[in-house]
């Protein structure tokens, strides 16, 4: 089977999937058993999402959690890899982060948003160094692993063949690590995204999903808040399947450097 | 294409007991253009020899001089082929690959990849020049890796057991290619294996290493015309004194009586 009509189907299977999770809690909600108010029929879900697009406001929310979620994330990889490449490297670097990563990446980003909101206040500062802190750690870790898994053959095939350290770093070891390093960008981001829109709930005024969600319970907006977990779910989508996913097919897929899984 | 000096090498390494011998005073010479093979059993420290020359180690006593210059670390008067299929780089196609010590030595784009094509045209792989390594079988990666050792000029060809992983027809065929390619460069090729008719095929000179430690036992020229017919009775011969050499016994009545 080619890989692009093995593409179109497992795109038919997940859309099966939606389409009878959506039916369930279609049935769920016209059956009676529960208030309108707070179980709405998706139509008026639909109708909600339309007019919040229509007037701009589910833009500007998911824009405003995008900056945030951006700017977090490559802040996250502008210090995650570096390190992780300088742990890899250097015994005394890693022997200073590792037990730093190791104690530090089990904390939920969450627990520290009360923390981080008396340090840096309401706003984006607060979100944007949650998102940080949520996904520098997965990009060192990742990054040390995919550094140290280099194959030492690589290494000494090309200084036989006379790369020096900086050719040795950027044509060897970087791409040697690349399967790694991709996977630390996706659960980097994966976990970015999750605390992005906790931080927002209770540290962001005004804009950002996680805000309009919050914000709606103090209406009964059900709508509202079902209509930006749609937009939640389908902006984290893109990113796995099209961002990700699309890196991980020009690179380590075709270099065969990762395998996908059969059937 | 220039003569190698190997002068009392001796080495040594660490492990848990104390310090090991691995190789021990170890002398040969080495002939401008001459194929070279290395034979032993496992243990004998040919691999290391090998290393020292490549200069991924350092001699505890001795040097190795190529061209008079003594050997202080890899360099690019010597190309490497390794035994695992894993030495190519996955992230590059057979032609970037081959072009990697070019690349290293500063030369243009358009340059490294005419010389690059040349050299997967002698190892018969001009088809598959946008091929990634995992595309290819074993046989065509360890040519791509000869390729590549030999893209850059060196004038020493360093292979240990290029074609050991690989299965008995492939071998064959390999050996066959190998001479074909040392032919027409005119290499200086050192060449390590455990496979006596391998040696008696490709090799100008077999020196038989023994082990614990690691010594020279004996210096054979193999003077059969090329190309060799490994069912000749003279090759069988050779074969044969080889085998004592190292030790096994041997039926019939060899050369070497």
């Amino acid at each position: 089977m080619s890989d692009q009509s093995k593409g179109r189907r497992s795109l038919w299977r997940a859309a099966v999937v939606l389409i009878i999770a959506a039916c369930c809690y279609e049935a769920a909600a016209r059956s009676g058993y529960f208030a309108p108010a707070l179980m709405p029929k998706l139509s008026a879900v639909a109708q909600t999402f339309v007019v919040m697009l229509l007037d701009g406001t589910m833009i500007e929310h998911s824009v405003s959690t995008l900056y945030r979620v951006l700017f977090g994330f490559f802040l996250a990889v502008l210090v995650g890899l570096p390190i992780g490449i300088l742990m890899a490297r250097f015994r005394p670097v890693e022997s200073f982060f590792l037990p730093l990563v190791s104690a530090l990446m089990p904390i939920p980003s969450f627990a520290l948003v009360p923390l981080f909101m008396l340090w840096f206040g309401i706003g984006n500062l607060t979100t944007i160094l949650i998102v940080f802190y949520a996904a520098t750690f997965p990009m060192m870790f990742n990054t040390w692993s995919g550094v140290r898994s280099v194959n030492p053959l690589w290494l000494r095939a090309a200084g036989a063949m006379g790369a020096d350290e900086n050719a040795l770093f950027w044509k060897v070891i970087i791409p040697g690590a690349s399967p790694f390093i991709i996977t630390g960008l996706r659960q980097a981001f994966l976990r970015a995204w999750i605390a992005v829109v906790g931080a927002e709930m209770i540290a962001a005024s005004d804009w950002g999903l996680g805000w309009v969600i919050f914000d709606a319970k103090e209406f009964l907006n059900t709508d509202v808040m079902l209509a930006a977990l749609v937009v939640i779910g389908g902006i984290g989508f893109v990113f796995e399947k099209l961002v990700f996913g699309s890196l991980e097919k020009r690179t380590v897929q075709r270099w065969g450097m990762s395998r996908v899984a059969k059937g | 294409m220039v003569p190698i000096a190997i002068n009392n090498v001796t080495l040594e390494y660490d492990t848990p007991a104390g310090k090991v011998t691995g190789v021990k005073d170890v002398s040969f010479d080495i002939g401008a253009s001459e194929f070279v093979c290395i034979v032993g059993p496992s243990g004998c420290g040919k691999s290391t020899l090998l290393n020292v020359i490549a200069g991924f180690l350092a001699p505890a006593a001795g040097d190795i001089r190529i061209a008079g210059k003594v050997v202080t670390g890899h360099g690019m008067d010597r190309g490497v082929v390794f035994q695992d299929f894993a030495q190519l780089f996955p992230w590059r196609t057979a032609l970037g690959n081959v072009s990697f010590g070019l690349e290293m030595k500063g030369v243009a784009k358009e340059e490294r990849d005419k010389i690059a094509r040349e050299q997967l045209r002698l190892v018969k792989l001009e088809k598959f020049v946008d091929a990634f390594p995992h595309h290819l079988s074993g046989g065509m990666q360890q040519r791509v890796a000869i390729a590549r050792a030999l893209a850059y000029n060196p004038s020493v060809l360093l292979m240990d057991e290029p074609f050991a992983a690989l299965d008995a027809m492939t071998r064959d065929d390999m050996q066959t290619l190998l001479a074909d390619v040392w032919r027409e460069t005119r290499k200086t090729v050192i060449y390590v294996t455990h496979n006596v008719a391998e040696a008696v095929y490709l090799a100008d000179r077999v020196i038989v290493m023994s082990a614990h430690p690691g010594t020279v036992q004996a210096d054979i020229r193999i003077d059969l015309p090329r190309p060799r017919d490994p069912l000749s009775v003279e090759f069988l011969d050779r074969q044969k004194q080889l085998m004592r050499h190292l030790g096994h016994k041997v039926s019939g009545n060899g050369a070497a009586h």
